[in-house]
């Protein structure tokens, strides 16, 4: 054990004292809040240009729709051919222009609605014309068959489905929306984590062949022992490095969304929600969510988080280091990483996916006990309420996977190691298994 | 009871057996898939000698090695150390070399010493003591806060020899112990584990460079194709392929007259030494029937001798002539 805490001390040091290493600790939050900045200011840039639009409205019904806003601005044009006004917006710069014909009926006009422009126009300012054209067609529709709009409005009424356990608990959409936000959140950091240490660690592990150090390492511990050493070495670099971005960036964001306003903050989702949540009307929203986060399962979901957290990254970690022990140098990765994103990918995609569908359907279950899809299932199923017994029977698994897949990638290193400069096929790896 | 006392007996029988060995490999075979790299090979090595482990390229040599450093595990067959079965804990005991060997290279000089010493399980604070005796002795105490990219070769090797013996282990094995130095410090390093020898270190001596074998070692082994073909004192393997030729200088005033006698008499070969002399100068192989004083009066009376030595096989010549029978 005395040989363990040597080793992860030594590969800790190397780590932060490495130059890159220290460089990219401090400049990434730098460079990440420096391009979220730009992109924050380039669209406050974007928003700030007025779009001028001209309306051709041959039937005149329309008219009265198009209120101008401070990023678009409309202008109704009158007694003119369509060819006379699609010269006069090339001239005045104008940046688009709609063009309504008369027609026999309302049903003809569905088709029949062109909307010129220099380029073609964004989605959502289309989406946004399109709405107002159908709204205002509907209510005309409406009318016709002899209901005015008053009564429309007054017929319509928002329904709130109130959602409730057997037990009494309250539960709701509102709810539902955190936990998707807890799980995804969640399995992102994790994901995150593995890809950018996953091959930090691969590499520390080849650092003892290309420098011709492993044998006079290994006459001296247990290649199990300096791969342990190596995966935990590394991970508390990682974590450390981890922490100053998490602390850096929380920094640095609170700077710049000072400088650009509330705009630049917006772009995190979770604020995103707060906000419309505000915007949809009062404090009461404010005061829900937080009364919603006290009714998730806090203890769980935090020893949980760092058991799975924990448990699904070395469990990564030892993956990579087999691969790193399989092989003589980086370049001679490639044809093993493949095997070891799958996996990480698809237990995000059912994540995503199926959990979120189905939190506790077949899929979502099976999934959430392999070892290398529940780190990341698990946790986004755990908001949604899972028994303890399942919780622990997966853990158990998780953890008893690292160990095999340590004791698995410490075989291969005995035997890769005494091979130089032949690149292994996965033939000849199943075959070291048995030397 | 007695079966007690008679497995103590012979746990005693066995520690006297072993006592003078420092390491006994018995019947040691280890296969790779098809491919068989070592076959029932055992070796014997006596405390404070240097045991040269000789053979060509991919022998085997260093899968034994590897095996004695509990590297790789044997098939069959088992490794006894110090009258102990190879243990996980006996690593202490051993200082390896590798042939294929280096260290961190962005790791400084001393921090890195450090570390591979604490690994074989020296406290920091012993091993910082014996540091500085090894980095003044060979005179590198410069170097401790260089990182290995900045040294030389020859200079690291310095570093990983001291890195080899600081633990001071009972068993050095050293793999091509010289490559990468110049001939002033292969030198040094010479005299280094010479000097380790005689303050009671085994030594186990792999190398292509048959000087060195003839200079240093009591004990040789040879392996070929995974079999040990030869093993012994190097003095006793010396005489058993001495071939009873001499060679000799004879100055005459009838060359053509006695090399024809000669010939007609002994197997002749030519010879080259340096003399002064203008003389006859033949190896010549006398058969066991015939006692070298014989033919010392032989010769003698065929003109003047002045030179006549005994030709004795050198380390190389043993080494090609053995693996040619095989």
């Amino acid at each position: 054990m005395n040989h363990l805490s040597l080793i992860i001390k030594r590969e800790y040091l190397t780590k932060v004292r490495n130059k890159s290493f220290i460089i990219m600790t401090f400049l990434s939050p730098f460079i990440f809040v420096g391009i979220f900045a730009l992109v924050a200011y380039l669209s406050s840039l974007n928003s700030d240009t007025v779009r001028k639009i001209s309306i051709l409205d041959e039937t005149g019904l329309f008219a009265d729709e198009f209120n101008s806003s401070p990023h678009m601005q409309y202008k109704i044009l009158q007694n003119i051919t369509l060819e006379a006004a699609k010269k006069e917006a090339e001239i005045e710069e104008i940046y688009g222009l709609l063009f309504i014909p008369k027609t026999e009926n309302l049903e003809d006009l569905s088709k029949k609605i062109t909307f010129y422009s220099e380029d073609s126009p964004s989605l959502s300012m289309m989406s946004d014309i399109n709405n107002m054209l159908e709204t205002r067609v509907n209510t005309l529709k409406l009318k016709e068959a002899g209901i005015d709009s008053e009564t429309i409005k007054s017929l319509h009424i928002d329904i709130n489905t109130n959602q409730e356990t057997f037990k009494g608990k309250e539960t709701s959409k509102l709810g539902s929306g955190l936990k998707l936000i807890f799980g995804g959140v969640a399995g992102y950091l994790l994901f995150m984590f593995i890809i950018i240490y996953g091959n930090m660690i691969m590499r520390s592990v080849i650092e003892e062949k290309t420098s011709r150090v492993i044998e006079v390492i290994i006459s001296s511990v247990k290649p199990r022992v300096l791969l342990l050493g190596k995966i935990f070495g590394t991970t508390l670099a990682g974590i450390a490095q981890f922490l100053v971005w998490v602390v850096l960036i929380l920094v640095l964001m609170t700077v710049v969304t000072s400088i650009f306003g509330v705009d630049a903050a917006s772009a995190s989702p979770s604020q995103q929600i707060m906000e419309n949540s505000i915007d949809g009307g009062t404090q009461q929203v404010l005061h829900d969510v937080m009364l919603e986060i006290n009714n998730l399962p806090i203890l769980n979901l935090i020893v949980m988080f760092i058991l799975f957290f924990v448990g699904g990254y070395l469990l990564y970690a030892s993956l990579y280091a087999s691969v790193g022990a399989a092989v003589d140098s980086e370049t001679d990765t490639q044809q093993f990483m493949m095997p070891i994103l799958m996996p990480l990918v698809l237990a995000v995609y059912v994540g995503f996916f199926t959990v979120m569908d189905n939190p506790h359907g077949t899929v979502s279950q099976v999934f959430s006990y392999i070892p290398f899809t529940s780190p990341v299932v698990m946790l986004m199923r755990i908001p949604f309420g899972v028994p303890v017994w399942q919780q622990i029977i997966s853990v158990v698994i998780l953890f008893g996977s690292f160990i095999g897949m340590v004791w698995f990638a410490a075989k291969i290193y005995r035997v890769g190691i005494l091979m130089y400069g032949k690149k292994p096929t996965y033939k000849e790896i199943f075959k070291w298994l048995k030397y | 009871m007695k079966v007690g006392i008679l497995s103590n007996q012979y746990i005693y029988i066995l520690q006297i057996k072993f006592m003078e060995k420092l390491l006994v490999v018995n019947n040691v075979s280890k296969v790779y898939g098809d491919y068989k790299a070592l076959n029932n090979v055992s070796i014997e090595v006596e405390k404070g000698s240097i045991f040269g482990l000789l053979g060509p390229n991919g022998a085997g040599k260093t899968t034994l090695i590897r095996i004695i450093n509990q590297i790789t595990l044997p098939d069959s067959g088992s490794v006894i150390l110090d009258g102990e079965p190879l243990q996980p804990h006996h690593v202490k005991y051993i200082g390896y070399l590798p042939e294929e060997r280096g260290l961190y290279k962005t790791m400084k000089v001393g921090e890195q010493a450090l570390y591979l010493a604490q690994l074989k399980g020296l406290s920091k604070q012993e091993a910082k003591e014996r540091l500085k005796y090894w980095f003044d002795r060979l005179q590198i105490g410069d170097w401790w806060d260089k990182k290995i990219q900045e040294l030389s070769k020859g200079m690291a090797q310095k570093i990983q020899f001291v890195v080899t013996v600081l633990h001071k282990p009972k068993l050095l094995i050293f793999d091509e112990p010289f490559s990468g130095f110049d001939p002033i410090n292969a030198n040094i390093i010479k005299d280094e584990i010479l000097k380790l020898r005689d303050d009671g270190a085994t030594v186990i001596f792999s190398t292509h460079r048959m000087e060195s074998v003839e200079e240093m070692c009591d004990h040789i082994a040879l392996i070929y194709k995974s079999n040990k073909i030869l093993d012994g004192k190097l003095i006793d393997i010396k005489r058993q392929y001495r071939s009873n030729m001499f060679e000799i200088g004879l100055i005459t005033p009838n060359h053509a007259a006695i090399s024809a006698s000669l010939m007609e008499k002994f197997e002749v070969f030519p010879a080259t030494f340096k003399s002064i002399n203008d003389e006859l100068q033949y190896k010549v192989k006398v058969p066991d029937s015939v006692a070298t004083n014989d033919f010392v009066n032989y010769l003698t009376s065929q003109g003047q001798l002045t030179h006549f030595v005994e030709v004795i096989p050198s380390a190389s010549d043993i080494f090609i002539e053995t693996i040619q029978k095989n």
